[in-house]
């Protein structure tokens, strides 16, 4: 298993290699994300139960939680990304780091965005400067922070390790955002989906909620994937492979 | 793990783990300004400042609304258990408040038993059901029902 595992980090921190695999997985990845994520929103903002208090407008959770975890998840990958890039200088880790904020920071936006229109029929606010809601802000200057300092410095290497270190400290502020609502006082309510111990969503809500996180992980997965396969190109655009891989009539 | 890659390890690590404390120190010294609200508790013990314009928090007492019929005045009770205080408002209350839920409220402390406000906002709990399973489960007299009641 471990060994099975090393031998892929390996395979994957090789560019070419990587090229390979994601070329192989994308058309696949692509249309699967789609699909789960399109069966996940039709089936919770269609045939999803209504909510004893909250009547239709719970259904903006269906869109505001899996932006919200896939922003989280994607800066924490960010984070991992950004570890490894600084201490052992993988030239892929800079490539994931790049690809993987600018999906995180539209998810960001999005979840602030229905936060905001679901919070005017349930609270009676857009917005309040609620521990979450402020962190959540952070959480979008952060990857927003990240896309200006890779565009700010024309060195690639050093670009990747001033954002690295950005991602890497960044990573306090994930831990801020889950756990504000109950450290703090905040408007917010606390956590409906739980790791360990039961969930406080009625099954016929959880199930699609669940499927259109899943979806919009895969999605956010793909988008990385695409992005990082034109990044690994453009670095390596002096390198052998590429060149016969971009050769009139080539095939790999 | 060779030894220029260990000590770039250290320092990252040591780097995080600096900030994190030092963020962690200061949200706990901020963590009066952070809080989005002062509890009733805080309210009764003294902790909340009279005539500054703040936030309270706290759940519905039940049957402690009084509308005024003639105009949209309202007065009600807010509690955590601790303590509680009345809250008079003027205005259109958002739609999920109701006896038992939490609110918020941005206003004035008068007294340390009267809080008037220029905003109420409604907070929701973490429990998703559709109306049916409600129902059922006040039937049945399961504690999920009141459930609603219970989020800080």
């Amino acid at each position: 298993m471990w060994k099975t595992l090393t031998r892929w980090y390996h395979q994957l921190s090789s560019p070419r290699y990587f090229y390979r695999f994601a070329s192989a997985v994308l058309p696949w990845l692509m249309p699967i994300a789609v699909l789960v994520l399109l069966t996940g929103l039709v089936w919770g903002l269609v045939f999803a139960p209504v909510e004893r208090y909250q009547g239709n407008s719970y259904r903006i959770i269906f869109i505001h939680v899996p932006a919200s975890s896939g922003a989280l998840m994607g800066y924490i990958a960010m984070g991992v990304a950004g570890l490894i890039a600084l201490v052992w200088r993988l030239k892929m880790a800079e490539v994931m780091l790049k690809a993987m904020a600018p999906f995180g920071a539209v998810l960001a936006t999005v979840s602030l965005a229905t936060g905001a229109l679901w919070g005017k029929p349930t609270w009676g606010t857009y917005w309040q400067w609620d521990a979450r809601m402020t962190s959540m802000l952070i959480l979008l200057f952060l990857y927003l922070g990240i896309i200006a300092l890779q565009s700010a410095i024309r060195d690639p290497r050093q670009a990747a390790r001033a954002a690295s270190l950005l991602a890497v400290v960044g990573v306090i502020n994930v831990v801020i955002v889950k756990y504000s609502v109950e450290w703090l006082n905040t408007l917010h309510q606390g956590a409906t989906l739980k790791l360990v111990g039961e969930s406080s969503i009625n099954d016929a809500m959880k199930w699609p909620l669940l499927i259109s996180m899943l979806g919009l992980w895969l999605l956010y997965a793909a988008n990385v994937l695409m992005r990082a396969r034109t990044e690994v190109l453009n670095r390596e655009r002096r390198s052998g492979w590429v060149a016969t891989l971009l050769a009139p009539g080539a095939k790999e | 793990m060779n030894p220029v890659r260990k000590q770039r390890l250290f320092v990252v690590l040591a780097i995080l783990a600096g900030l994190a404390l030092a963020t962690a120190l200061a949200v706990y010294a901020l963590r009066q300004n952070i809080n989005l609200f002062y509890t009733p508790q805080q309210v009764v013990n003294g902790e909340a400042p009279l005539g500054a314009k703040m936030r309270v928090g706290g759940l519905v007492v039940d049957n402690s609304v009084q509308r005024d019929l003639d105009t949209l005045d309202v007065t009600f009770t807010v509690t955590d258990g601790k303590g509680s205080f009345q809250i008079h408002y003027q205005g259109i209350l958002p739609d999920l408040f109701r006896e038992g839920q939490g609110i918020v409220a941005n206003g004035t402390l008068v007294s340390r038993d009267r809080f008037e406000a220029d905003e109420v906002l409604a907070k929701h709990d973490e429990t998703y059901m559709p109306p049916e399973v409600k129902d059922a489960l006040e039937k049945a007299g399961h504690p999920g029902a009141a459930q609603s009641a219970g989020n800080d």
